[in-house]
């Protein structure tokens, strides 16, 4: 029995997204959504948290950013990238310091599209996250010493079923 | 009697941990309600800890987990000595000792946002210690010995002519329990100006242990209040635990209706309601007993 699933912290970062995506993360801390049912806790803090969301697409100057925070999380993690933006880039593509989505820089295991992602969708995003956090801990108790692998495919998958929209 | 000390000392080492993660359940249930929302499960707080225990370690320096084993141990002996009858003032030294510990491992990982943290819980500690202090001098004067065992026994309720203490002893336990107004090394919501203050750099294993301290550390206090209310009898024991409820249950209240104070505010409160409470307490104390 593994408690990692009942107890996932979430730590936002918002790279540069329109700042759509963030307000509806915070969205889902308010009394209408109320994360906290399932345990989330939104810290500030890479050291504590579990899951790993990312607004917004990844770009020249944040690059740095996004990987210090990702490398700062104890195993095990997952990354959700939330909205279009931080999945491919979104309408920020064409732009010349753009580098585009998240997986561009960091392995990513939940894509939540939408812009901006709902609230209800995010919610969902973090729950299929917790799917992947439970393997990975499975993963890490039978001492299977590649994570970055696995959650890989299993996030391919989950692009093409659920990126249609875009 | 020794027989019964160590039998108050096993439960003590036993239960404490489940009533107070149960307690801090209870505070983010009734927290959430009180925020018109439904709020995690009453279990959140074991989770949350069992969750700490299977991640993977990282320290930043190793001697922080010295440190903070130090921390865990003292915290634990206070509330040993406390249940077992020991004297008073033994309890808050190594109480004290605990967090001057904390405050070395927040400052030993060398992290801006730790050291601020450990700065705030140091102007924490000059705050609230006076009153601490002037609480174990008010039992004192009453009831004629610094023993938990003797106190507890006594003939009359101190709670009475204790009352001005027991009324900062409340403001303090504000301070002690991490609430809002006061919550300004380290917080459970999500102000985020520090990070996480003190426990910024510890994470897993340690901040699981530190966690498990805390609530050690309440169930201790609420003992404090406790005492104000026994005088033996079984009456007397049945008002000090719905006392304590209650008590909580204003710490939780006062918590989700306050912002943060700076730390002034924080500094300059409790003494004033030390100075005013606890000493015109001590005075009237010195001429009525
Ligand atoms: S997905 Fe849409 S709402 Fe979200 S950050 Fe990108 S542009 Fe903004």
């Amino acid at each position: 029995m593994s408690y990692i699933a009942k107890s996932p912290w979430v730590i936002h970062y918002d790279g540069s997204s329109c700042n759509g995506c963030d307000i509806e993360v915070l969205a889902c801390l308010t009394p209408m959504y109320d994360v906290e049912r399932f345990g989330i806790i939104n810290t500030g803090n890479p050291k504590h948290a579990d899951v790993f969301l990312v607004t917004g697409s990844v770009n020249e100057q944040n690059k740095e950013v996004v990987k210090q925070i990702y490398e700062q999380m104890p195993e095990p993690k997952v990354v959700v990238a939330v909205g279009i933006c931080a999945c491919s880039g979104g309408v920020f593509k064409q732009c010349y310091n753009i580098l585009g989505g998240v997986d561009t820089v960091i392995p990513v295991d939940v894509y939540v599209p939408g812009c901006a992602a709902r609230p209800e969708a995010i919610i969902d995003g973090v729950v299929k996250g917790l799917a992947v956090l439970q393997e990975k801990r499975d993963n890490m108790v039978k001492g299977i010493d590649a994570p970055a692998e696995e959650p890989e495919a299993a996030a391919e998958e989950e692009k093409t079923e659920e990126g249609g929209e875009n | 009697m020794i027989i019964k000390m160590i039998i108050s000392i096993i439960a003590y080492l036993i239960l404490a941990p489940f009533v107070g993660g149960i307690l801090a359940g209870l505070d983010r249930k009734v927290s959430a309600r009180m925020q018109g929302r439904v709020g995690p499960s009453i279990l959140q707080p074991f989770y949350d800890v069992l969750k700490l225990f299977e991640k993977e370690p990282i320290t930043v320096t190793k001697v922080q987990d010295f440190y903070v084993m130090i921390f865990v141990i003292f915290v634990i002996a206070s509330g040993v000595i406390f249940f077992a009858g020991g004297d008073l003032l033994l309890v808050i030294f190594v109480l004290t000792v605990a967090s001057a510990f904390l405050i070395i491992a927040a400052y030993s990982s060398n992290s801006p946002y730790a050291q601020v943290g450990a700065e705030r819980e140091l102007l924490q500690m000059m705050a609230y210690e006076p009153m601490v202090l002037m609480t174990c001098i008010g039992f004192y004067m009453y009831c004629g010995s610094f023993a938990v065992r003797d106190i507890i026994v006594g003939t009359s309720m101190p709670f009475l002519p204790l009352i001005g203490i027991f009324i900062g002893f409340l403001f303090i336990l504000t301070i002690k329990f991490r609430k809002s107004p006061f919550d300004l090394s380290m917080s459970h919501h999500a102000h985020q100006e520090l990070v996480k203050g003190l426990t910024t750099e510890f994470s897993g294993k340690t901040l699981g242990l530190i966690e498990i301290s805390h609530w050690y550390e309440n169930v201790m206090l609420l003992g404090f209040v406790f005492l104000f209310f026994a005088n033996g009898t079984v009456w007397g024991a049945i008002i000090g635990v719905l006392v304590c409820i209650v008590t909580y249950f204003f710490e939780v209240l006062i918590d989700n209706s306050f912002a943060r104070m700076k730390w002034q505010f924080a500094f300059k409160s409790a003494w004033i309601v030390a100075l005013v409470f606890g000493v015109i307490n001590i005075f009237v104390l010195y001429l009525i007993v």
